[in-house]
């Protein structure tokens, strides 16, 4: 098994979701990812998001706009993004990691240099925001050809007769995005999250995971009782936007209370806790 | 709005069904989105295909913008082109009057199409980017008209420089968002109303203001904008008796352009030149696309852009706000690259050239963007034969450009 499936199977045995977390590679320099992806990992991330930052990032809130912003602002390249996920593949064998953002970046140099640059890093799956299935053709082949997931998004908007099309072609994982809206502040309510889950559930194996606007432990803890797995980004961003370069032990101590949220809400933990 | 006899192997039966023209156009949108641009390519197929929805269009044009607007002989122009130019050279110079449109510019001919789509789909309330306010105005101004609540979203660098759009929005009970992210010009305004957009699908309509984003907008803006190509058609027949030599249109996000250019591509006998912003000079600060960029995906869709090697977007420039975009309409990639139609960088000293030049030899204060397009002419007439004609394309009036060009000039308002 690959380490998306392996991970998520892990989490699945001990009865609680995986905790996916979203950073933006080079934020807020280069020198300062690796410290921070290991402040994820120590504070108990199951799968890491790495943010390849653009210029123009639509689909974005103010939080993570403004991190792909101070990354671009401090230098950050595209070879810098596969020199921090190939470091991170070597200190963290066994954590997924998947890299996530906008395809003008991805495919600047082509599908092909994109997929084999993946590879080499030992990147697990893409995120690719503004490539829908339509349009798969861009970046679909060559990712699967180098045996990486694509992960595909499905919305409050996609209907259940556009379901099957999303699903065609997704791997990994199927990211459920909770509001329609951008990255950040708005918050989906739990009982549609429930409901989009159960819908998302009877049409794939795909585990389901579950991110915009998911901020605090809490809520972390109510979709991880629904969901595969809880996606955190904007909150995790915040904490960089304000602390900078010292921001690892503030990253570590604020993903460890979302890991502990998701694992007292697993009925094996509780059970062991007692 | 298609025309019935045009043949699948024609120039004009673009984009194909997925929205590509050759390998650009598209439809790259987050997911959320996909469904609304789904939902809004069947409501569009649906309109063309009813002919009660195109007489509302021809009558709103024909009663409440303005159309036919002329096409006018500008024999001042072409005489003194004449009077530089080798004995026999120097071809008649036609303007296509779009300045003349209500609102001052030909944006207002899409703006009545898409209210048009968007009360259809029964969505109240609409949303625009706008760089220098002309297509925030012309949005305005049609929500006005159709009783729809209004957002534009502006940088507010553009807010700053563009009071006086700023206002008459305003007057038009429109509510004008300032953009302050990125750099706060026309491209951050298109980022920030595509976030409102997927944040507002239900009841919302973006009303895209060039033939550009995700498909169906580069065809449907395209053919509300076509009005202008069929009537130079119309009006040159009954003026010289045959088709002109050579069109001429500026190009920022190309909507004017391809307007004029489409109803021709598929007459041979027609060239067709589109007009670049090459601001201070292509080697310098420029926002020519597709002499200086190369093809990518953004906005919705993939054509040229102005970027560096790992995709990032470069900052365009020009002294038009109106051209001052990092991309261009897709369907233009598309003629760039099967060379049916040419492209030529103009330079921002060039236009401020022309843009005196006009005002002074035929009395029209022509839009910074249209003075790019009389630049061109005025250097390709002198190298065709005095019986050759060309149109240009005047998509829209000098006024909101005074202030800019009394700076570059040093003029004292």
């Amino acid at each position: 098994m690959d380490r998306l499936s392996t991970r998520f199977a892990a989490c699945k045995a001990q009865g609680r979701a995986a905790l996916v977390t979203f950073v933006t590679g080079g934020d807020p320099d280069v020198g300062s990812s690796a410290a921070i992806l290991d402040a994820l990992v120590e504070g108990g991330a199951d799968v890491i998001e790495l943010g390849m930052p653009f210029t123009d990032p639509m689909a974005d809130g103010p939080a993570i706009e403004l991190a792909n912003l101070r990354s671009l602002g401090s230098g950050t390249k595209t070879k810098d993004i596969f020199a921090i996920a190939a470091a991170f593949r070597a200190r963290h064998p066994d954590t997924p990691l998947v890299l996530m953002g906008y395809a003008n970046p991805m495919l600047a140099r082509g599908p092909q240099w994109f997929a084999d640059a993946c590879s080499a890093a030992g990147v697990d799956g893409v995120i690719c925001v503004d490539v829908p299935p339509e349009e798969d053709s861009e970046i679909g082949p060559a990712l699967r050809a180098a045996g990486i997931h694509l992960i595909r998004l499905a919305t409050p908007t996609t209907d259940a007769a556009r379901l099957p099309t999303v699903l065609n072609g997704a791997s990994g994982f199927l990211y459920h995005v909770a509001v329609a809206g951008i990255t950040g502040k708005q918050q989906a309510a739990q009982a549609a999250v429930e409901q989009a889950v159960a819908r998302l559930k009877a049409a794939t194996d795909l585990p389901i995971a579950v991110g915009f606007g998911v901020r605090s432990a809490e809520q972390a803890a109510a979709i991880g009782r629904v969901a595969d797995g809880v996606v955190v980004g904007s909150a995790i961003v915040d904490i960089i936007g304000s602390h900078g370069d010292a921001a690892p032990p503030f990253v570590r101590a604020f993903v460890a209370q979302l890991r502990d949220a998701l694992n007292a809400s697993s009925p094996q933990f509780r059970e062991t806790a007692a | 709005m298609t025309d019935a006899l045009t043949l699948p192997n024609s120039l004009r039966s673009q984009p194909d069904a997925n929205g590509h023209f050759g390998p650009f156009g598209g439809r790259y949108v987050a997911e959320t989105l996909m469904p609304l641009i789904l939902e809004l390519e069947r409501v569009y197929r649906e309109a063309k295909a009813d002919p009660a929805f195109e007489a509302e269009f021809a009558e709103l044009l024909r009663s409440y913008v303005g159309r036919p607007n002329p096409l006018y002989y500008a024999d001042r122009l072409t005489q003194a082109i004449r009077a530089n130019a080798p004995a026999g050279m120097g071809a008649k110079i036609y303007l296509k009057r779009e300045e003349l449109n209500h609102t001052g510019a030909h944006k207002i001919n899409n703006c009545i199409g898409q209210a048009l789509l968007a009360r259809r789909m029964g969505k109240k309330k609409v949303i625009a980017e706008t760089g220098a306010g002309q297509h925030g105005v012309a949005t305005a101004t049609v929500a006005a008209l159709f009783g729809m609540e209004c957002k534009i979203f502006m940088g507010a660098k553009d807010v700053e420089r563009q009071k006086p759009n700023v206002f008459r929005m305003k007057l038009l009970g429109a509510e004008v968002v300032p953009v302050h992210s990125g750099s706060s010009t026309l491209k951050d305004s298109m980022n920030d109303a595509l976030r409102h957009w997927v944040s507002n699908v239900h009841d919302t309509f973006y009303i895209i203001g060039t033939a550009a984003g995700p498909h169906p907008y580069p065809e449907l803006v395209r053919d509300f904008q076509s009005i202008i190509g069929k009537e130079i058609r119309t009006q040159m027949m009954e003026a010289e008796g045959r088709l002109p030599d050579l069109l001429i249109a500026p190009v920022g996000g190309g909507s004017n352009a391809i307007g004029m250019f489409h109803p021709f591509l598929d007459d041979p006998e027609v060239a067709m030149i589109g007009v670049e912003a090459a601001g201070e000079g292509l080697d310098k600060k420029h926002a020519a696309s597709l002499a200086g960029g190369k093809s990518g995906i953004l906005h919705g869709n993939r054509t040229y852009l102005l970027q560096d090697e790992d995709g990032q977007i470069t900052e365009a420039h020009s002294i038009s706000a109106g051209l001052d975009y990092p991309g261009i309409g897709p369907e233009h990639s598309w003629l760039h690259e099967i060379e049916r139609v040419k492209y030529m960088p103009i330079k921002d000293d060039e236009a401020l050239e022309s843009f005196q030049t006009l005002s002074r030899l035929e009395g029209i204060i022509p839009a910074l963007e249209s003075a790019h397009a009389v630049a061109a002419a005025e250097q390709v007439a002198p190298t065709l034969d005095a019986d050759k004609i060309i149109v240009v394309n005047l998509s829209g009036r000098g006024d909101k450009d005074i202030f800019t060009v009394a700076d570059a000039l040093g003029a004292e308002m």
